[in-house]
């Protein structure tokens, strides 16, 4: 099952192949795969971290957690070659750690410590890494779409062979910004990737009472754009697809929706108590037979590659590293308070360089601070 | 000198600039095939071919967030509006990315970009397309605005925002478009926060922005020819930076100030230059501060009122009048 075309007679939300025999499944080493079961399991513990820094007044403002949702982030990212770039919405800290930050720098950018990858200035839903090529969480909802289709153009412009994957939740398909972006990704032949991550409700709204139509990625075929559903439980899948989309980018420099089906066992927010809107046995049914980490657990032991022991020594030291990540945020400092006056334009902070005249900022400090 | 107009001055800046920098493109509605709703980029999509001069489908949104997102990778964009008041419906791109990017995600990145395009009103479009929005997009640390009123100054101050590592955005006015000046064939650049002193004078600072400068040079004629008055005229440029220093040093020496602008009053640039001036030269006013800005409310259609509506001489030199009273 290749690119899917406009007509799209194949899409399933929840297919039967196991994709395990695809080239880009099958071809790649044991130890490559149990990585990929870490990277997950290192999501998870990262995040039940995370809840219990939230809880105690650690983290503040919002804090959108990635439980549940492991599969889409690891399966997508791990298919990527050296001239792709990602680029997010606000539920990132599963991408963060997939392309490989540290979980460090993420827990103390969320602590609002100088130490944090961000030094402190975004918080949970603003971590970037342009040296990995990732360009940020972004908070407002579609607002990274356009961005996302621009990372393509640039790609592009430059001549080279590269994507962009831009992911966006299922609540983001309502939004105006979208429409543009996939206008200008068919009309300009842009290699971009949106990734809607369907975990059925954008925040508190189920799909079906915010969004008219099924399946969402079936939009785009109103600008002639190649789609594909994906069952995010299987990550095999997930990578299989994205690879297609992938060699499209590459190939034809087109772009392509997936549309992720996955599901998120906490709240939109650590602020949504989660209560009003679906009943605990709803995602308790998930988490019993959906769940992404459970589901390639199974997958790789019957492979013969994962064992009990190895299961349990990589979950140990997920917790301890999540463990230490917390404690790395709590004994760092904060940023000095000189620190709100800066980074705002990149010619103050590189005096050397600097051209322009005049006042750019309209007051400071006081001394007593 | 040669003299050039406004646009010819707006097209050399961008082209020399294309021609300096690969990286630079031009994207907008209407700026290639149509060679500019208002002629700005005549000749460049031959110059320079398609993969830089870019028509856009009607989408400010998208086409402005493309555009930064270009950025962030290392080209040097300049997205045009068709008007400022169109980027309205772009303004969570403008404010909530390119703005902030740099902040978000202390330093990681910056978005060296260029907004530009016209923003007046007087030429009898009505309210939807006449904004001045330059003391909205002032209001948020992480933009430069800039308002050039002559064409030997817009084509030196576009010049330097292209080359800005930072998102400028670039008020022009269509009335100027056809305005001739002296613009030498030599390479030049003005920064950004540099006001410059268009006339001098001893009675009176009259300090303005964009095309309000033109108004008020012509009022500062009338005052000298019939009320014996030398009034200074100082042209702001720059209105994010701001150059503090030469409205000042002007108040200083004249002592009386009259603020003029085309846009509405409340929450105005003049509004912070007032405010400036009474903290930094206090001691040195012998008078009020007055502005003229177009009258508060939407812009009407109906050309006779909507001359009345924004500044003319006749408004400026009236209320220079009552400030020397």
């Amino acid at each position: 099952m290749s690119a899917q075309t406009t007509a799209n007679p194949n899409s399933k939300k929840s297919s039967q192949q196991s994709y395990a025999t695809e080239p880009i499944n099958k071809d790649i080493p044991s130890n490559a795969k149990i990585d990929l079961y870490r990277q997950m399991v290192r999501i998870r513990r990262f995040e039940e971290r995370c809840v219990r820094s939230y809880q105690q007044g650690n983290i503040g403002g919002f804090c959108h957690t990635y439980i549940g949702q492991e599969s889409v982030a690891v399966g997508t990212i791990s298919v990527l070659g050296p001239n792709d770039h990602i680029i997010s919405a606000y539920r990132i800290h599963g991408h963060a750690l997939a392309v490989g930050m540290s979980m460090n720098e993420l827990m103390a950018e969320m602590y609002g410590k100088v130490t944090g990858c961000s030094k402190g200035k975004g918080g949970s839903m603003h971590f970037m890494d342009p040296t990995r090529h990732f360009w940020g969480g972004h908070g407002i909802v579609g607002g990274q779409t356009p961005l996302g289709a621009g990372i393509a153009f640039a790609l592009k412009y430059e001549g080279k062979k590269g994507a962009c994957l831009c992911y966006l939740g299922d609540g983001a398909v309502n939004q105006g910004a979208f429409y543009e972006s996939l206008n200008l990704a068919s009309l300009w032949n842009l290699p971009v990737i949106y990734i809607i991550e369907n975990n059925q409700f954008s925040m508190g709204t189920s799909q079906a009472r915010s969004s008219a139509g099924t399946p969402l990625a079936k939009r785009a075929e109103g600008f002639a754009i190649d789609w594909a559903e994906v069952d995010g439980s299987n990550l095999y899948e997930v990578r299989y697809k994205t690879t297609e989309a992938l060699k499209r980018a590459h190939d034809s420099q087109r772009p392509t929706v997936l549309e992720i089906h996955t599901y998120r066992y906490r709240g939109h927010s650590m602020s949504d108590p989660d209560q009003t809107y679906r009943t605990k046995e709803h995602i308790q049914d998930h988490r019993e037979k959906l769940d992404p980490i459970m589901l390639f657990e199974t997958i790789l032991k019957n492979e013969g590659i994962l064992n009990q022991d190895i299961i349990h020594e990589i979950d140990l030291k997920a917790k301890e590293e999540a463990e230490l990540s917390a404690q790395f945020a709590d004994e760092s400092p904060y940023p000095p308070p000189s620190s709100i006056l800066n980074h705002i334009y990149w010619e103050e902070d590189n005096p050397e360089h600097k051209v322009s005249q005049g006042t750019i900022l309209f007051n400071q400090l006081l001394e007593q601070e | 000198m040669p003299k050039k107009t406004y646009r010819t001055a707006l097209n050399e800046a961008i082209a020399e600039e294309m021609q300096r920098d690969e990286r630079v493109y031009l994207m907008g509605e209407e700026v290639a095939q149509f060679q500019g709703a208002y002629k700005v980029s005549q000749g460049l999509l031959e110059k320079f071919g398609p993969k830089r001069i870019i028509d856009t489908p009607i989408s400010e949104n998208g086409f402005a967030g493309l555009g930064i997102g270009s950025a962030m990778l290392g080209l040097r964009p300049i997205v045009e509006f068709m008007t400022w008041s169109f980027s309205y419906v772009a303004l969570d791109q403008i404010i909530n990315n390119a703005a902030n990017m740099r902040y978000m995600f202390g330093g990681l990145c910056n978005v060296p970009i260029v907004f530009r395009g016209p923003a007046n009103g007087g030429v009898n479009v009505g309210a939807t397309h006449s904004h001045t929005p330059e003391n909205f997009y002032a209001n948020v640390p992480g933009l430069k605005v800039i308002c050039p009123a002559t064409a030997y100054d817009v084509k030196g101050l576009m010049k330097t925002a292209i080359r800005d590592n930072d998102p400028v955005c670039v008020m022009e006015n269509t009335i100027l478009y056809n305005l001739e000046g002296e613009v030498p064939d030599e390479e030049y650049l003005i920064p950004l926060g540099k006001a410059d002193v268009k006339k001098e004078g001893s009675d009176i600072s009259i300090i303005a922005h964009g095309r309000a400068v033109i108004t008020s040079l012509e009022a500062a004629k009338i005052l000298q020819e019939q009320h014996n008055i030398n009034a200074e005229v100082i042209d702001l440029r720059s209105i994010r930076p701001l150059d503090e220093g030469t409205i000042i040093e002007s108040v200083k020496k004249t002592n009386r100030v009259l603020l003029v602008e085309e846009n509405k009053p409340f929450c105005g640039v003049d509004a912070q230059i007032a405010y400036i001036l009474q903290e930094k030269a206090f001691d040195y006013l012998d008078a009020p501060i007055h502005r003229v800005s177009a009258l508060d409310g939407p812009q009407i259609y109906s050309m006779p009122l909507e001359k009345i509506q924004l500044p003319n001489a006749n408004h400026v030199v009236q209320e220079a009048l009552k400030v020397l009273r």
